[in-house]
């Protein structure tokens, strides 16, 4: 768990991809390109410390944007779980 | 003679929006990059475009292909080459790092702590450039007990006293007083003796330990072991620091980690700092932090050992070990003992368990997977036989007294 003061920091730590809560429409268009459930996502904890520095609650869809080296930039999503 | 109209930057870039819904960002870079270098129309621009599409597009996994299968065997055949050493981190002569198959295997497992936790910690600007600087944050950082600036330990039994001969060297290593050691000892709220600093060598410290009646000696020599003990400065857990300069700046590498701590020291840039306990980034940087860092150290295990393992593997192994939210081990007490088949869990480790409890529990098979299949004789549902017919079933209505 990460104390008040650093949730600015972890944020912009090298090792912390970019997250952001997705909009209904985005999910809407996934979900439906992949035929799949929001649960079938890959998950992520309500407790995770990126989630509560963003402030996402469990059902929201968390939009990752990844830097790969492979494809230069990917985005994936995560489904917000209690725990 | 006509003339030719090369293509503007302006225009290769509306190409390549087009292509950018297929194409990775980094095919598009690398696209740009060329062909503003080269004299071509609109034509062979967009055949060229084409062709990288078509050529991406057929080299893309095709759905129902063994992923897993190929990562496993992808990583698992170079493995095999590894040696089973434990070696010195390059550079620093006096810090052991485990790398090879325990490292891995360490990883895999996603154990809590790692059989050598270690961390890097970058420093921020006016303090990244000065020896001096990275020195002094070092010496904060260390954890030191009085322990590590001692020379001799005396019980004197007839004065019930215990006496402290320091190490000059040691103190001047730590940047440490006598009055520090002192300080450090009179917090100890449990140690009611009287501290009394040796007037004669500045180096001595005698602690007069009071008594009621009969003096207790396992008392004396429990009180020993608290005093050695005894935290003077530095931070829990970070056993010995060593300023190293790399690629232009002065980096902490420090055998123990303890981020959450390390990172408010002032002067320490916390957004470079990094441990290679994937747990405690888990804790501290969440979970996409924890699978960068499973990818970055299995990557570093393997290229260190001169293995050419595509990276691909690497991440589908890490994508799979943080699927439901935490780091889980890719063993029976994680990715593999959570299948959805018994005869697949069977199949991995401890069979007859998995089977007992199964019965107990009256599950059933549904014989989906590969494992399952390959026992029971049928065609594994990869490739080709993935895929299943579904038909729409136009059934006649039947007139009477038609015969089927």
């Amino acid at each position: 768990m990460a104390p008040k003061k650093l949730t600015k920091v972890i944020l912009k730590h090298e090792l912390v991809p970019k997250h952001e809560i997705a909009k209904p429409e985005e999910v809407a268009e996934i979900l439906r390109k992949y035929g799949i459930k929001p649960e079938q996502l890959p998950w992520i904890k309500a407790s995770d410390p990126i989630i509560r520095a963003i402030g996402a609650k469990p059902g929201d869809v968390i939009k990752i944007t990844r830097k790969s080296p492979t494809a230069g930039e990917v985005i994936v999503y995560r489904y917000v779980v209690p725990g | 003679m006509e003339t030719v109209k090369y293509v503007s930057e302006k225009e290769l870039k509306e190409i390549l929006k087009e292509a950018e819904k297929i194409l990775p960002p980094r095919l598009i870079n690398e696209l740009y990059e060329e062909l503003k270098e080269q004299a071509l129309t609109r034509e062979e621009v967009k055949k060229i475009v084409d062709l990288a599409i078509s050529e991406y597009s057929s080299s893309l996994i095709e759905p129902g292909e063994a992923v897993g299968t190929v990562a496993a065997q992808s990583i698992g055949e170079p493995s095999t080459q590894m040696t089973l050493r434990t070696f010195h981190y390059a550079g620093v002569r006096e810090l052991n790092v485990t790398l090879g198959l325990p490292r891995l295997i360490e990883l895999v497992d996603a154990r809590k702590t790692p059989s050598t936790p270690l961390m890097t910690v970058y420093l921020r600007e006016g303090y990244k450039n000065s020896k001096e600087k990275a020195t002094e944050i070092a010496r904060r950082i260390e954890f030191t007990k009085v322990e590590n600036v001692v020379k001799r330990v005396i019980i004197d039994i007839i004065s019930f006293s215990i006496i402290l001969e320091l190490d000059p060297e040691m103190l001047h290593d730590k940047n440490i007083t006598r009055d520090h050691v002192i300080k450090s000892l009179s917090r100890l709220k449990s140690l009611k003796a009287n501290i009394v600093p040796d007037p004669e060598d500045p180096y001595k410290i005698t602690i007069e330990v009071p008594f009621e009646k009969e003096p207790d000696y396992a008392k004396l020599f429990k009180l020993r072991d608290r005093i050695l003990n005894t935290k003077i400065k530095g931070i829990k857990g970070i056993k010995r620091v060593i300023v190293q300069w790399r690629n232009g700046e002065y980096v902490l590498v420090c055998d123990g980690s303890n981020l959450v701590a390390v990172m408010r020291i002032p002067g320490v840039d916390p957004t470079r700092t990094i441990s290679n306990n994937v747990k405690e980034v888990e804790e501290v940087l969440g979970i996409e932090a924890a699978r960068q860092l499973l990818i970055k150290e299995m990557m570093n295990v393997l290229e260190e050992q001169g293995l050419d393992v595509d990276i691909r593997h690497v991440m589908l192994v890490a994508d799979i070990m943080t699927r439901t939210g935490i780091v889980k081990q890719v063993g029976r007490h994680g990715v593999a003992g959570e299948k959805p088949s018994v005869l697949a869990r069977a199949a991995f480790e401890v069979t007859v368990k998995q089977l007992i409890d199964a019965a107990a529990r009256g599950e059933v098979d549904e014989l989906r997977g590969v494992a399952e299949n390959v026992i029971v004789g049928q065609y594994i549902p990869l490739g080709t036989s993935r895929v299943k017919l579904l038909m729409k079933l136009h059934i006649p209505t039947r007139t009477k007294g038609e015969e089927r």
